[in-house]
This record gives structure tokens, C-alpha cells and sequence, in this order.
């Protein structure tokens, strides 16, 4: 557990005092499985965004860009939502 | 310069609700029903009349009492509740999240038996049982004390270096109950002394928007343990400051324990809140006839005065420690087990045993303190204790 801070340097009573800073907590490391993208089937409709509860599904423009491997949990919502299923996001095992 | 007090006749829970009232929370959640005491009955007729400005609250349970009391701390309100026995005890789960998010919340308990069986009359099976929550502990002898620990529990708890929730304890029944002369403050000066509560992080705060209650696991679990540790550790000045200024505004002084008749006291009694003015009898008493006894009479429990009890009974031969609640561990009662273990490194250890009395509210007498007196007497002869763990008063 190196660069964690000292209990003198944390806020007391584990107030947290920055808004969303949830962002800095990496959930990624949970994952057993892992959501795999094909763009070439993807149509962009977006539900795998709409689903996805930790927001890990990247979008720009309105269209579907990957997906954040930091945050992704692995819990496979998106594939299981996704209508073009296999052909857009299939679970693959982590390795 | 301080307004007359006044004097007055009350029970310990009409003067605990008259400091309530007072000190004028912003928000007291209760529960309504028994085994709460006439404290928030008290108190929540001086909310109807008007005369506090507080958001009373009545819930569904005394678990639902101490989340809505954390709740309206956390959002940035002065709260309170109170409770007694099965009360506290369904609170349990919720005390530590009270410690452990900060929250200065003021609770006066009055010490009933924890069932079964059933049971509604004095003994600290319920405060003992609660002495790992992270709450400050203050115990009172009467009335008076009572309602005096409750006005210094507000700027004890609230102070920066301190921000811990604290019980204030008196004894069921025979403190709660029984009238007794008094002197309370006047309403200004109450008020003055506790002053505005001015937390630092707080729900309501828009401008700088906070979160409580996060998840740390290992990472940082210990640390907020070590920061509620240190705060408890910095307890012990803060209440000695505390009791310092109070004295000056009441002339009633305080401190950590209070020693009667101690000085050369080669026998000593320890025992907490109403059994202390039954023994300071005796020991009177004693005294008359030439015996060298004396009493102390620990106030705080949390944070443990150790080195200050240690101090204190330094010149003791024979030292008998009375507690209100069994243990079960075979070792004795809570307070003895903690003074004991204070003595380990005391280059001076007197002889020292425990008796377990006045359970469910068993009258403990003038009699018995008596015969815990010559036990110890008896004792110092024998040049050992006859016996660890007693317990006092008992049919076989
Ligand atoms: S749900 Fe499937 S098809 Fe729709 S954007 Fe997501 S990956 Fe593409
Ligand atoms: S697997 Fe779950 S967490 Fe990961 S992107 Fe899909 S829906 Fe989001």
C-alpha cells in the first residue's frame, strides 16, 4: 500500500470534501470478465451507455468509443443489453 | 460576570430536560415509549409550550433515534437524544457510526439493567456494554451532577480537537427518580457557555458540498481508527479545560474522578455515580472513629483516566473497586478489570478486589458498604485478598 496518505492527512470522521471524486476510485480491478467491443458491428445506439452503472461506456458525438477499463466492472450489463449481442460486445475472460 | 443561580427541587430527569432545554438543540430525536425516561417527556413539553426552538422528533425506535439524531448532526445541526437500557442497547450499531463519522452528539443515559431477565431498575450493564463505541463516558453522583455534566458534555464534545459524541450517565431510578436540591444556572448563561455550534463540514453547507460516511477498507480503515484513538487521547485535556471554565460560571468543580477523604486513605472504595454518596457516609462515619478510609469516585470512564487513578490511589494499601455489571469474563467487573491493568508498571500496587453489586437495582446500602470495608480490613491482616471477584449481597 505505497502512496496512501497518513491518517494526520486525511480528513476527519473520512468526511469526503471534493465533490465527485469518486472517479479517482478504480473499480476495474474487480473484473473477472471483460466487456470486448467490435466496432465494425456496432450500430451506436447507445444502450450499453444507457445500462452501464459505472458510466465506462466512452461515447463522443453521439457515437460509441470504447470503453474505460479503469472503471468497467465487468458486470456485463452492456452485452447482455446490447441488440446486435456477439456482433457489437461479447464478455471475454480476463486473462 | 454570571446571573444568580437558581434553587431548585427536581429529579435527575427533570434537571437533565431543564439543561436540555437550555442549552436549546437544534434538532433531539427520541424514542417515546419506554424504556425512555421522563427526560423527553419533559422535554417535549417545553417544545409544545414554546420554550425551546429544537425540531423534536419522535420515531419508530431507538436504532431510528440515533440515525436521526447522526443524520441532523451530519447536516449541521446541534442534536441530541437520550435513552436508558434496551434502548441504548438497540442503538448499538448506530453509536459507532456517531463516533466514527465525528458527530458531537450529547446522549444523557440514565443506567438501567439490560434484560433478561426482565428488568427496569439501576445497574451499567447498559453504559458498560457500550464502552467500545467510541463515545466519551461521563458518570454522575446526583441530580446536580447530572445536570451539570450534561451543559459541559456540549463544549467537550464540540471542541475541534475533540469531536466525539458523549454519554452522560446517571443512576436509573435513584438518581433519575429522586428529588433532590439543586442549583441550576440561569438560561443566558447556559446558553452563553455553550455558544453557537459552528461545525466544519456539514450537509447543508451548499457552498462546499461534503459526503459522509464513505467506504475505506484496508487501506484506510485503521487510519480513521488511529484519528478517533488520538481524539479520545485529547479528550482527557479538554475535559479538564471544560470543567475549568464551568467552575468559574457555577462554582461546582469537576475533574476526572473525584476523591473524597483520599489524602491518607489507607482503604479505598471505588465505585461510580450514586453509590459514591452512600459510601462518602460511611467513610465519614469511619473517619469519625479514626479509620484511615477514603472513596474515589471515577467521573470518565471514556477516555480511562489510568495514570491519574494510578496517581491517585498511590498511597492506598487496599483498594475494593465496586461495579455496577457483570462481565461474565470470571474476571471481574469492567472497571476493575481497566484500574487493574493501570497498576501493572506501579512500582506501588496495593491489594486490590472487586465486588459486583446492586444488579437490577439490588439496594446497596450503608450496610454493605460497610462490610466491603472490613473485607479490605481484613485483607490488609492476611497480607492478601480472600477472594478476586465478589459478589455483594448475594443468597446462596
Ligand atoms: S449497445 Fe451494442 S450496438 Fe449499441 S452502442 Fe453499445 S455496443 Fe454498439
Ligand atoms: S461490463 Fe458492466 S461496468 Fe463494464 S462496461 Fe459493461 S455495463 Fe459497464
Amino acid at each position: 500500500m505505497t502512496g496512501l496518505k497518513g491518517y494526520k492527512d486525511i480528513p476527519i470522521g473520512g468526511v469526503i470534501t471534493e465533490a465527485g471524486n469518486s472517479v479517482q476510485y478504480k473499480t476495474g480491478d474487480w473484473r473477472s470478465m471483460r466487456p470486448d467491443w467490435i466496432p465494425e458491428g456496432c450500430v451506436h445506439c447507445l444502450m450499453c451507455w444507457v445500462f452501464c452503472p459505472e458510466a465506462a461506456i466512452k461515447v463522443e458525438n453521439g457515437k460509441m468509443t470504447g470503453i474505460d477499463y479503469d472503471h468497467c466492472k465487468g458486470c456485463g450489463i452492456c452485452a447482455r443489453e446490447c441488440p446486435r449481442k456477439e456482433k457489437a460486445l461479447r464478455m471475454v475472460r480476463e486473462s | 460576570m454570571a446571573s444568580e443561580q437558581r434553587k431548585v427541587a427536581m429529579t435527575g430527569n427533570e434537571a437533565v430536560a431543564n439543561a436540555l432545554r437550555q442549552i436549546d438543540p437544534d434538532v433531539v430525536a427520541a424514542y417515546p415509549i419506554t424504556p425512555q425516561t421522563d427526560i423527553v417527556q419533559y422535554f417535549s413539553q417545553f417544545v409544545s409550550d414554546g420554550q425551546v426552538k429544537t425540531e423534536f422528533v419522535t420515531v419508530e425506535s431507538e436504532h431510528s433515534a440515533m440515525s436521526a439524531t447522526v443524520g441532523a448532526s451530519a447536516a449541521g445541526a446541534r442534536a441530541m437524544t437520550a435513552t436508558s437500557s434496551q434502548g441504548l442497547a438497540l442503538m448499538w450499531e448506530m453509536l459507532h457510526i456517531a463516533s466514527s463519522y465525528r458527530l458531537p452528539i450529547v446522549m444523557p443515559v440514565v443506567n438501567r439493567a439490560l434484560s433478561g431477565p426482565i428488568n427496569i431498575h439501576c445497574d451499567h450493564s447498559d453504559t458498560m456494554g457500550s464502552l467500545t463505541t467510541g463515545w466519551i463516558q461521563i458518570y454522575s453522583e446526583s441530580a446536580q451532577e447530572a445536570y451539570d455534566n450534561v451543559i459541559q458534555a456540549v463544549r467537550i464534545a464540540e471542541h475541534p480537537d475533540v469531536l466525539l459524541p458523549v454519554m452522560v450517565c446517571q443512576d436509573g431510578f435513584i438518581t433519575s427518580h429522586g428529588i433532590e436540591n439543586l442549583e441550576i444556572l440561569a438560561d443566558e448563561d447556559v446558553k452563553q457557555f455553550v455558544g453557537e455550534y459552528k461545525p466544519s463540514n456539514y450537509l447543508l453547507n451548499i457552498k462546499e458540498p461534503v459526503t459522509f460516511g464513505p467506504l475505506a477498507l484496508q487501506d484506510y480503515y485503521t487510519e480513521f481508527k488511529v484519528q478517533q484513538a488520538e481524539a479520545m487521547a485529547n479528550a482527557k485535556k479538554v475535559i479538564l479545560e471544560v470543567a475549568e471554565e464551568y467552575a468559574k460560571l457555577s462554582g461546582r468543580k469537576y475533574g476526572l474522578f473525584e476523591g473524597y477523604r483520599l489524602d491518607d486513605a489507607e482503604r479505598v472504595i471505588v465505585v461510580l455515580s450514586s453509590t459514591a454518596g452512600t459510601t462518602k457516609a460511611v467513610v465519614d462515619e469511619l473517619r469519625s472513629k479514626g479509620q484511615k478510609v477514603g472513596l474515589l469516585k471515577p467521573r470518565v470512564i471514556r477516555p480511562f483516566p489510568a495514570e491519574e487513578l494510578v496517581d491517585a490511589l498511590s498511597g492506598a494499601k487496599a483498594v475494593a473497586v465496586m461495579d455496577r455489571a457483570e462481565t461474565f469474563s470470571t474476571q471481574g467487573g469492567q472497571i476493575f478489570t481497566e484500574l487493574r491493568a493501570a497498576f501493572y508498571y506501579a512500582k506501588e500496587r496495593p491489594l486490590m478486589r472487586n465486588y459486583i453489586f446492586g444488579l437490577g437495582g439490588r439496594d446497596t446500602t450503608t450496610r454493605e458498604i460497610h462490610k466491603v470495608f472490613s473485607d479490605l480490613e481484613n485483607d490488609l491482616e492476611r497480607g492478601h485478598v480472600e477472594k478476586l471477584v465478589t459478589h455483594l449481597d448475594v443468597r446462596e
